[in-house]
């Protein structure tokens, strides 16, 4: 004990700060000054400031919080706000979830001391409502703050579909009206609506950058426009198809709105057969392309094959495709047609015939195709060379299940491994499951 | 005086290449053969009545072909600890053999029974026959680390001598003069226990679709062998409504009880294949349903928690769901999905179900529609199939579930199209489900679609006598696709407690793919596409195909090190919204540049000392995500305390 007073005594020398001050031990405890001077050399208390929170800032909370109880001036540095910009709040039942919670006590001390200090904030919640709630519940206390990025993660099952709608939204609105410099909102399966978004829109037109709403059912296609119209900086988006209109596109394409970079698509259809998918004329995504140039537009497909059939009828400039349901033959040929930037195609399922020649239109008719993902479909080996072979080293990725391919006359899957391998330049193998 | 030897028998559960039976009878006076029936295996309650039976089945077999050498099986009820030391006394025993265990709680039980045999003074020989190759040595060639790709893991196999030849199978020959004294009353102390004994009831349970021991094991591999050399194709074969039925030239629950020696097994597929196709060098593929078992036992040797998502170092954490109510639907093949329900229905009925109607479960339970934990599904599977081993089953189940071992988790098998596509008729389902039996095979996948009329033929209305589906497919895989994504991008880069940080959609590792709200300083550097997403890789944002590519990557490190440079910086979210989100926090200022910058290129020039590094800062992000109670409340209390603490030292000093 002595020893460690004397030494947090001799650490402060020349800074002298005042607070410092208050931790130096009386002179009784002091030992010859030559002894202290040996002490000053072995200890880490005398770290400077900076350097503490500079290696603070690349431990955990829990690191970080052991730390600081090792002495006051890095407990000092635990509270600096810099330390507190990010905070993700972990939300779980232990009825529902392995996972703990972030504790009551630690939320409140954030509530109370850093709550000003949040830039960074996510909320991620497990299938309970009653955790959902609790987000709520937090997020209408962040009324002093100034929060750029803002998450709500459902980690299981999308909870914030089940809290009231009223408190979801007041809670929601508390951080739309005080922050007011949003930058970043990730709201996925949430109930958020038009009003609230005219809220959003009304308090963070200048700053918001990214919104990421996939699946919120009560947000209308006026909803949507009337962000896109007024948040001239809006770069990503991420929607429902639903909610996708030829307005919607131009508004993003107007003069005053800067580039937008991606546009991710969720094309869901509920009930098979019962949801009519409107089509987006060719002009609007003409005039988004001539805008955006380089925007990303990505498009996950969770559709019966039926539904399929007002897609890519046209020249659509989809970059990345995701089909994740069986996706009929027909439309693959459609996709080698009409979509000359698709530069990633994932197929999780199709019929039983071999894609060999969708297959091949698409690697020749799609020129930046760089990637591919196949997964119960069929190919036959040579099929599968001749895509390769025409695709060649631009295919950085392509991951195809083993039960895809189909040997043939021409190739084994072993030869097929060494084909593709030498046309890509490096060593290749299909993905392979366990055989168990 | 030559020595008393026992072989303990535990696995191994044959007189083929069995090396450390051989050992016991090497020069010994006698030999006793022991099985014990402990609770390391026998004795836990949650192995179902199909798994008991086939052991109980081994054993018999085990004792009958002793007898034809004058020996016997001796079954001791109780726990190895306990028993041996009054065994070693009363048999004057000297030397201890069996055959090697691999997995993590079978070496420590070794261990204990051999630090147990040097104190009374027995020698103790172990020998390795259940796997191909002294797995330690697979270890070492990869630098002290389990391989954690099935393809490095056969990289280094392709470097490693063949497998030891099987020894010969024991005979009179081998036994010499070494003898068994048998009591009178073996059958009352140590004879084989019946089904009922152990307080099974037998009654109504069907005969054994897959009957165990090595009589039947060798007969089983033989007829393996000539349908392979009949249909000359050594490929592995393509799925259809017939592979998905018990198959009288199966082997795996043979394998596993080691009824079957894998080593046999290894040799005779080479003989044939050599014989066949007149080459020498038979491709790695021929072995492969012994190279994935080998492989998991590999990855699973020295990791005790193997088992397990919380402190396991190659299991990443997903926030599973807990729901005991639809676990036991899952488990009890009431899910509403006939594809599903009929395969739950062979493993319960029958112990064993086809590799790929495994993955259709596992999918389904896991990462496909249940989003329950793998930890779940690998239980049930434990207590129901046959050839479930601790090893295997559980890197299985996390290699099903998308929890180590680098795969793409882009797809979801779908519990309809899956199965319409391997049986279009349906017979699958009617054979085990039989309530469905009078769908026709346009709606036996989807019953709940079939109009009123259809159902009202089939004497089945999906409902009442059918469960109508637990989850909608469509939907739940959308949600879990996305669930995924997002733990793999947060893996990425995540650090600390901020989670805030994710995949960085940039190659160009000076921070600046910072994208928006804590770029503002750098506002300069961040405008249009390419600061965003990163020059070069701006095209490869929207992706959800992971780049785990190949060899290099594979080095001796854990898997979260490797997780967090082949995430890191190959894997490309989806439209990056997330990404960029957390991008912005990890990115901001304060995570600083270098940091990133770090990460971006810890390609292969890491050093050894800042890979260990990285794994252990990984280590603490596990701790902190699992936000355990007890690191919680020591924040919260440590914050507490340091609210006031400014009093309190100010009161001493």
């Amino acid at each position: 004990m002595k020893r460690g007073r004397s030494k947090c005594q001799s650490f402060t020398p020349s800074e002298g700060r005042k607070k410092r001050h208050r931790s130096v031990a009386p002179p009784y405890v002091q030992t010859g000054s030559s002894a202290s001077q040996k002490l000053t050399e072995e200890t880490w208390g005398n770290l400077p400031h900076h350097v503490v929170l500079h290696i603070f800032q690349h431990l955990s909370l829990v690191d970080r919080a052991r730390a600081s109880s090792v002495c006051r001036r890095w407990n000092d540095v635990f509270h600096i706000p810099d330390l507190w910009r990010k905070f993700e709040f972990e939300l779980n039942q232990p009825a529902t979830s392995y996972l703990r919670s972030t504790h009551p006590d630690l939320i409140q001390q954030i509530i109370k001391r850093h709550a000003q200090h949040l830039q960074y904030v996510s909320f991620k919640v497990d299938s309970c409502t009653e955790s959902a709630e609790a987000a709520c519940d937090i997020l209408s206390q962040l009324v002093n703050c100034t929060i750029k990025t803002l998450g709500l993660i459902s980690t299981a099952r999308p909870s914030f579909m089940d809290v009231s709608q009223s408190h979801f939204v007041s809670a929601l609105t508390v951080v739309f009206v005080n922050s007011k410099s949003l930058s970043s909102i990730k709201i996925d399966d949430t109930p958020v609506d038009d009003p609230s978004l005219k809220v959003l829109v009304a308090n963070n037109s200048d700053t918001l950058k990214l919104l990421k709403m996939s699946s919120c059912p009560h947000v209308s296609p006026a909803g949507i426009l009337c962000v896109a119209d007024q948040c001239h900086g809006l770069r990503e988006l991420a929607l429902n198809y639903h909610l996708l209109s030829d307005e919607l596109l131009l508004a993003l394409s107007s003069e005053k709105h800067v580039h937008l970079e991606h546009l991710r698509i969720d094309v869901v259809s509920e009930n098979p057969g019962q949801t009519q998918f409107h089509t987006i004329k060719k002009s609007s995504w003409d005039a988004l392309i001539r805008h955006s140039p380089q925007v990303n537009i990505v498009m996950y497909f969770f559709l019966y094959e039926e539904e399929f059939e007002p897609f890519f009828r046209e020249e659509t400039p989809v970059t990345h495709l995701y089909f994740g349901r069986a996706v009929s033959k027909d439309m693959l040929g459609r996709i080698g047609l009409n979509c000359p930037r698709l530069v990633e195609l994932v197929v999780c399922a199709n019929g039983l015939e071999p894609l060999d020649e969708e297959l091949i239109r698409i690697a020749e008719r799609c020129k930046s195709l760089t990637a591919i993902g196949l997964g119960e479909c069929e190919v036959t080996c040579s099929g599968f060379m001749e895509f390769v072979k025409m695709c060649g080293g631009r295919l950085n990725q392509l991951s195809i299940m083993e039960e895809v391919l189909i040997p043939d006359n021409t190739y084994n899957i072993e030869q097929i491994h060494s084909e593709v391998s030498k046309q890509l330049g490096r060593i290749w193998f299909p993905d392979m499951m366990p055989t168990w | 005086m030559a020595p008393n030897s026992i072989h303990w028998f535990r696995k191994g559960l044959r007189l083929h290449d069995n090396p450390a039976l051989q050992e016991a009878i090497r020069g010994a006076d006698t030999v006793r053969c022991v099985y014990f029936l402990d609770p390391w295996f026998a004795g836990s309650s949650n192995l179902g009545v199909n798994r008991w039976r086939f052991l109980l089945q081994c054993l018999d077999d085990l004792d009958s072909n002793l007898r034809k050498l004058n020996s016997r099986l001796f079954v001791i009820r109780g726990q190895p600890a306990n028993v041996f030391p009054r065994l070693f006394k009363e048999w004057k025993i000297s030397r201890l053999t069996f055959e090697y265990d691999s997995e993590p709680f079978g070496k420590e039980r070794d261990a204990a029974i051999k630090k147990l045999a040097m104190e009374a003074g027995v020698e103790v020989i172990v020998k390795i026959s259940h796997t191909l190759y002294n797995l330690d040595k697979i270890i070492e060639l990869n630098g002290g680390q389990p391989p954690l790709t099935y393809k490095r893991f056969q990289t280094l196999i392709s470097r490693m001598d063949p497998p030891e030849m099987p020894v010969e199978t024991l005979s009179n020959t081998i036994m010499g003069c070494c003898v068994t004294p048998v009591s009178e009353d073996h059958g009352d102390k140590y004879g084989v226990p019946s089904l009922e004994e152990l307080g099974f009831d037998i009654e109504g349970l069907p005969s054994a679709v897959w009957p165990g021991g090595e009589t039947e094991a060798l007969t089983r591999i033989e007829r393996h062998l000539e349908r392979k050399a009949w249909v000359a194709n050594f490929e592995r074969p393509r799925m259809n409504a017939n592979s998905l039925l018990a198959s009288p030239t199966g082997l795996s629950p043979y394998l596993r009880f080691g009824c079957l020696s894998c080593r046999l097994f290894y040799f005779k597929l080479t003989d044939l294949y050599r014989k066949v196709k007149k080459t020498s060098t038979p491709p790695l593929s021929l072995y492969g349903q012994l190279l994935w078992r080998e492989f998991f036992y590999t990855a699973a040797t020295t990791n005790p928690r193997f088992d397990k998502m919380e402190g396991n170092p190659i299991c990443v954490r997903i926030p599973w769901d807990k729901n005991p109510e639809a676990l036991a639907k899952w488990a009890e093949a009431k899910t509403g999905f006939p594809w599903i329900d009929a395969i739950m229905t062979q493993l319960r009925q029958e112990g064993w179900i086809h590799h790929l109607a495994r993955h259709a479960v596992a999918c389904f339970l896991t990462r496909g529609d249940l989003w329950i934990s793998w930890e779940e599904g690998m239980k049930v599977f434990e207590e129901l199939l046959l050839d479930a081993d601790w090893s295997v089953n559980a890197g299985s189940w996390m290699w099903l579930s998308c929890s180590s071992f680098f795969q793409q988790f882009f797809h979801c098998y779908c519990p309809v199209g899956f199965g319409r596509r391997t049986d279009p008729n349906g017979d699958f389902i009617r054979r085990y489900l039989p309530i469905l039996r009078g769908f026709p095979a346009k709606y036996i996948y989807d019953p709940w679609n079939a109009p009123d009329s259809v159902q009202a033929a089939a004497k089945c209305i999906i409902g009442v006598h059918y469960p109508k589906p637990m989850v909608n497919h469509a939907e739940a895989s959308r949600l879990n696709i996305e669930r995924m994504k997002q733990i793999y991008q947060q893996l990425s880069r995540y650090r600390g407690l901020g989670l805030l940080a994710s995949v960085p959609s940039t190659h160009n590792g000076n921070g600046n793919g910072m994208a928006y709200s804590p770029g503002e300083q750098q506002s300069g550097t961040n405008t249009p596409a390419p600061a965003v997403s990163g020059g070069s890789s701006g095209n490869r944002s929207g992706s959800i195909l992971l780049n785990f590519d190949s060899e290099e990557h594979q080095g001796p490190s854990g898997i979260q090190q490797q997780q967090q440079q082949q995430l890191g910086y190959h894997h490309m979210p989806d439209t990056g919204h997330n990404s960029r989100l957390y991008k912005c926090n990890v990115s901001h200022d304060m995570a600083g540049p270098q940091h990133s910058g770090h990460l971006l290129h810890t390609g292969g020039s890491v050093t050894g000392k800042r890979e260990r590094e990285s794994e252990r800062e990984l280590d603490g992000e596990d701790d902190t995500l699992s936000t355990s109670h007890k690191l919680q409340r020591q924040i919260a209390e440590v914050t507490s305390v340091h609210a006031t603490s400014g009093n309190q030292s100010s009161m001493k000093s």
